[in-house]
């Protein structure tokens, strides 16, 4: 039973899913917002399942003397500064003015801020591992990102000024832009489009079920 | 071929997908015509019956059901006024009364040239008249008071009524209806014991590798089934190559880590785990902090994987699932740590960061394919057989297509367009 009970589920769900595409007709124009509520209402139940989970791992990290506890204790000390001063700051916790508010824009936007900005170096040494002309492949992609690189800055133009309207490198750039690389971009989606078909059917239809766990 | 073959050559495939696709669109309905036709609008008294305000001749209003919808709606359209070429139309003003000769109300207004409009608050159970008034940029400032509608000519009555079927999405319906044909074909030709050919994926090859190294160095596994929930297919995908992970690394007595994102994915991740180390006979060495959740927040999960990675140094490294910018901030520190990374995603988008940064790729479909592939299930394998030949069709099409549009024969791109 433990494995029929979420097969019937995801047949049902899975079908009903597929039929509101094609059907508008009511009650299948509502069912997407009523299961997408419903996996809401659930998830937001599973959140303290992972919470407690995180505090756990980190009490016993701390208890044990584990290789690096203090960040346990940086943890655990942060969810329950954020916790408290959530749960003090009543239904209005989030309005601006507020200690919850002050911690949330000047500590976590920050360190947010801070994590999505390393970006810009790793996208810079990826790139140059990436761009190493090594072989045929890796030279016309060098080429092609040389291209396209110097096509989108006002140097670019500049550079091929003396060329007529239409051979510049701006336009150059848009060429590998829309076309080569528009038909690699769509052979890889319809590849993961026919892929995600398969896949749900095998869901759908129980043939794939390894992710529902033992038996 | 076997008795239990016959049954299904591709000749009875196609056809049967020919009749399924018949019997659905009689099971789904074909939209009853409940839009009524209408009254053309007899312009000429309109301005002989308003004192201070001129409107301008409307001809051939015409009020139907939206088709394709689900009720509510009703579309008005109507003949260009002569005066909007000559550009006297400022506005066209749409009234509904639920009775020929009203009260009407204004239920909204479109600038000259345009001529339809959708009236989105229409009921089912209720019959509509309407009545469209162009005017010109001192009458549409001056407006209108009811009793100036009075003696319009109306048209109706309609009502709007919701479809059983949405035939805009015909052409997807039946591209739904022959992949999975073509899956379930195969399916059955796999379970019969039919040998299928499935491309060597490298990616996948090196599972075993990557697992193996670990083992040597004596370092531990770690498994990033992506940030998105169990709602996410390509995250179901992730969580079932983990079975397989999993499965290899208690064979190998190898300390697997999944740290994940949402709670969701912890639970699952735990019974698939759970189930991997029971398979391979290892029961006892299954620790369930080997699952553990980290944060729902993007940035909170890279920088806690980050940390763990440069910290404790993982030999090796997965990366399956959704990921969206923190890919490469992922990928690059575990590049730098000097781990074995196979990553394998179906956002488009992300696919160069870990091609550039991750010793393999499983790119889109491959990590669709990767548990068929590990588990050699034939099943499973007959089931990427089926994908196989939904992109042979699909590439017939592209070359008819482009060959009809290159010489202009035929606008075959518009069999393939899909309106939400």
């Amino acid at each position: 039973m433990r494995r029929e009970v979420p097969l019937f589920i995801t047949l049902i769900v899975g079908v009903v899913f597929v039929l509101q595409y094609f059907i508008p007709h009511y009650p299948f124009n509502r069912m997407n917002g009523w299961f997408s509520d419903w996996f809401s209402i659930v998830a937001a139940f599973a959140i303290w399942l992972g919470a407690l989970n995180l505090l756990k791992i980190s009490f016993m990290k701390i208890i044990n003397r584990k290789s690096d506890w203090f960040y346990a204790l940086v943890i655990i000390l942060s969810f329950g500064l954020m916790v408290t001063v959530g749960f003090a700051g009543g239904e209005a916790y989030r309005e601006p003015g507020t200690v919850f508010s002050w911690l949330y824009d000047h500590v976590y936007t920050p360190l947010s801020a801070t994590m999505f900005a390393i970006l810009a170096f790793f996208v810079a040494s990826a790139s140059y591992r990436a761009f190493r002309a090594r072989n045929l492949e890796a030279s016309l992609l060098l080429g092609a990102a040389f291209f396209v690189m110097l096509g989108r800055v006002p140097i670019g133009d500049w550079l091929t000024s003396f060329l007529p309207e239409g051979y510049r490198l701006p336009q150059l750039a848009t060429w590998i832009m829309n076309f080569p690389q528009t038909a690699g971009q769509r052979a890889i989606m319809i590849g993961i489009a026919l892929g995600l078909v398969s896949t749900s059917l095998r869901i759908i239809l129980g043939i794939e079920r390894s992710h529902l766990g033992s038996e | 071929m076997s008795k239990g073959n016959r049954k299904y050559t591709p000749g009875r495939c196609a056809l049967s997908a020919v009749l399924l696709t018949a019997l659905g669109l009689i099971l789904a309905g074909v939209p009853v015509a409940t839009a009524q036709e209408s009254s053309p609008v007899d312009t000429s008294v309109v301005t002989d019956s308003l004192k201070t305000v001129s409107l301008l001749p409307v001809t051939d209003v015409e009020v139907r059901d939206n088709p394709n919808d689900e009720g509510g709606t009703v579309r008005i359209s109507w003949r260009p006024s002569t005066d909007d070429s000559l550009g006297r139309v400022a506005l066209y003003f749409i009234y509904r009364a639920v009775a020929a000769d009203g009260p009407f109300e204004k239920i909204g207004e479109v600038t000259a040239g345009t001529f339809s409009l959708l009236d989105g608050n229409a009921s089912d159970d209720s019959s509509y008249y309407y009545c469209v008034v162009a005017l010109d940029t001192k009458s549409a400032k001056a407006g209108l008071t009811p009793d100036m509608l009075v003696g319009l000519p109306t048209a109706g009555p309609v009502s709007s009524s919701a479809q059983w079927f949405n035939f805009q999405r015909i052409n997807t319906f039946v591209a739904c209806i022959l992949l999975t044909t073509f899956i379930l074909l195969m399916i059955q030709q796999a379970k019969s014991g039919k040998k299928l050919f499935i491309r060597k994926i490298a990616g996948l090859e090196a599972v075993d590798e990557a697992v193996g190294r670990a083992t040597e160095m004596g370092r531990k596994i770690f498994y990033v089934p992506g940030t998105q929930d169990m709602d996410n297919v390509q995250t179901i995908a992730g969580v079932t190559i983990l079975g397989r992970v999993a499965e290899m690394a208690a064979q190998y007595e190898t300390w697997l880590q999944v740290p994940v994102s949402r709670s969701l994915v912890l639970v699952t991740a735990r019974e698939v785990v759970k189930e991997a180390y029971s398979k391979a006979g290892r029961p006892d060495a299954y620790h369930e902090d080997q699952v553990h959740y980290l944060t729902d927040d993007q940035f909170g999960y890279a920088a806690a994987i980050d940390g763990m990675v440069v910290r404790e140094k993982p030999a090796t490294i997965f990366y399956m699932g959704a990921f969206y910018a923190e890919s490469l901030i992922l990928a690059e520190t575990g590049n730098a740590s000097g781990a074995i990374q196979i990553a394998g995603t179906a956002m488009p988008s992300q696919l160069p960061f870990f091609v550039a940064s991750c010793d393999y790729t499983l790119i889109g479909e491959e990590l669709f394919a990767a548990s068929a592939y590990l588990s050699r299930e034939p099943k499973l394998l007959g089931s990427l057989k089926g994908q196989d030949m939904g992109k042979a069709l699909i590439l017939v099409a592209i070359i008819i297509g482009t060959l009809l549009e290159t010489f202009g024969i035929w606008d075959f791109s518009r069999l393939f367009s899909v309106i939400d």
